[in-house]
């Protein structure tokens, strides 16, 4: 692993991470929180938090993975699997032609491998600029070669998710990757692997009905949306408004389905915690 | 022998209310059926009904989801649609079902797991994903049979098997054609058009390698002939029970048949 590799790494990642634009590079961004101004450079500057308030505007994949992996560090994985149109759903074509030109991304998720403080693993990143971050049977495709990479390499696994839940022009076939997910991931935990899974906003549908929710130890970004039905569903179904925080990050923890809520600032210092306590087995 | 019907009439076939369900199954099909009540956590979800029954003489572990026979039974099984505790259920007779050794058969009818405040509170989300982990890995025959509606998540919690069979107009699909509208065109009224582009008969299925075998109705369907098509479904699940009930290794198996699913031709990369 030479400098002049890892130099290179660096920069191909940090030229990625400067094509997704989440927050919109204008001048002021209003907080959709606390509806407060900021500067662009104020918000960047903090890891994409709002200055005034700390809520947490999504991230992009390659960004969230160069604020989690050692800087140079990072290899992706599997760069080339993109969505087919399996169905041939009308319009279907266009819609993803016109994600990868907003997001330079092939897929709504992103993997690599490198290391953190030091200590390697694999990382997942769902993406919820892509189609909703939705899960398709490439995104399926991908986690599980990532899964089965960490389990061939015998390395921790971290996957970040985002997304609307299933990607409707799949169809069944995007219902079958839950099933292929999950099934990867119990080949994974029999080995005695560390899985580690983080919930950021929105994690939704088949996405927390699957691999999202099968974590040794969950995590979830502060805020975050997280639930099978979304809220509208629900509300059309029970008839009454939902109670304030229904469905939030801390709302799950307090219904014991997240361990810790960890805001981005701690987020890779808690994963380097998380490796070490499980670098070797006591037993 | 309903060669002609469009995907939204099969539709309306599958959600008939004389549709065969669960309950008439288990009597058609099996002896001396004890059902086995709640999962042992919190509580007990009659949308999914479950327990050890017989099966041409041999202990089998039966679970399917229930709509309910009446007004009253409908309203206590939420119309089939399954709480967390309905799956943990399901999984905690799946395992035990491993424990001893019997295979699993399932009947699945559902719209869905149910989306309600509770049903959220109490991990729906986690209560499918650990379905499809542990189903996945179990190690005795799993058959899962596709009778009426089977639609996401809520319907994959039972459907993780090494053979998935569904009668001739049954559906299977990510969502109801009403829900596919809403989230595509905002529009459940074009539920019609929704439903031929869902690929969700068994026919297209089939042919997309997501099921295994379809089992013929008569004509009109499976509800105007009951005894026609106990008998079709029976000859179904007897035969690809003796068949995997001499392989090997169906835990591998199950594994490798959803691992092909949706994978296209995947690109050999380095790593």
């Amino acid at each position: 692993m030479s400098g002049i590799f890892a130099k290179r790494r660096a920069r191909l990642l940090a030229m990625k991470a400067l094509r997704e634009r989440y927050v919109p590079p204008e001048n002021a961004v209003a907080c959709p929180r606390c509806g407060q101004d900021s500067s662009h450079q104020a918000v960047s500057r903090n890891l994409y938090l709002c200055p005034r308030c700390g809520h947490h505007f999504p991230v992009g994949a390659y960004y969230r993975l160069g604020i989690t992996l050692d800087h140079g560090s990072f290899r992706e994985l599997y760069p080339k699997i993109a969505a087919q149109d399996p169905l041939s759903f009308p319009g279907y074509r266009e819609k993803l032609a016109e994600a990868r030109q907003k997001t330079g991304l092939s897929e709504a998720a992103v993997s690599a491998v490198g290391t953190i403080d030091g200590r390697r693993c694999v990382v997942g990143v769902l993406d919820s600029q892509f189609l909703l971050g939705s899960m398709s049977a490439a995104v399926g495709e991908k986690l599980t070669l990532t899964i089965e990479y960490a389990e061939k390499n015998r390395l921790p696994l971290i996957l970040f998710s985002a997304s609307g839940g299933a990607r409707m022009q799949e169809g069944i076939l995007s219902l079958m990757q839950m099933a292929k997910t999950s099934a990867a991931l119990g080949r994974f935990d029999k080995r005695g692997l560390l899985y580690i899974s983080v919930l950021t906003d929105p994690t939704t549908g088949g996405v927390t009905a699957s691999f999202a929710s099968l974590g040794d130890v969950i995590l979830a970004e502060p805020g975050a949306l997280i639930g099978f039905a979304g809220p509208r569903v629900i509300q059309q179904t029970i008839g009454e408004t939902l109670p304030e925080g229904f469905q939030r990050a801390e709302f799950q923890m307090e219904h014991g389905f997240v361990d810790a809520v960890v805001p981005r600032p701690r987020m890779r210092e808690t994963l380097s915690q998380l490796l070490r306590l499980h670098e070797k087995g006591g037993a | 022998m309903n060669g002609s019907l469009t995907a939204a009439e099969r539709v309306a076939i599958a959600r008939h209310p004389q549709r065969p369900n669960i309950s008439d199954y288990i009597s058609a099909l099996f002896t001396d059926f004890f059902e086995q009540r709640g999962d042992r956590l919190s509580g007990e979800d009659a949308s999914v009904l479950g327990g050890a029954a017989l099966y041409h003489g041999r202990p089998v572990t039966v679970i399917g989801t229930r709509k309910g026979k009446d007004l009253e039974e409908n309203l206590l099984c939420r119309f089939g649609m399954p709480n967390p505790e309905g799956y943990r259920k399901a999984l905690r007779l799946m395992r035990q079902a491993e424990k001893f050794r019997r295979p699993v058969i399932t009947f699945i009818d559902t719209g869905g797991a149910y989306p309600g405040l509770e049903a959220e509170e109490r991990g729906q989300g986690e209560a499918i994903a650990r379905n499809l982990l542990e189903m996945s890995r179990l190690t005795v025959p799993v058959i899962a049979v596709i009778t009426g509606e089977g639609n996401s998540g809520g319907a994959l919690a039972l459907g993780v098997a090494n053979r998935v069979l569904m009668l001739e107009n049954a559906v299977y699909a990510i969502l109801s054609p009403e829900g596919f509208a809403t989230i595509l065109w905002k529009d459940a009224k074009r539920h019609e058009e929704a439903s031929e582009l869902m690929k969700l008969t068994a026919a297209d299925l089939k042919e997309l390698g997501v099921i295994d075998e379809i089992i013929l109705e008569p004509g009109g369907g499976a509800h105007l002939a009951q005894a026609i098509t106990f008998r079709q479904v029976d000859e179904a699940l007897s035969r690809h029970l003796s068949q995997l009930s001499r392989e090997k290794n169906l835990a591998a198996a199950r594994y490798q048949k959803f691992r092909r699913m949706g994978g296209g031709a995947p690109q050999k990369e380095n790593p």
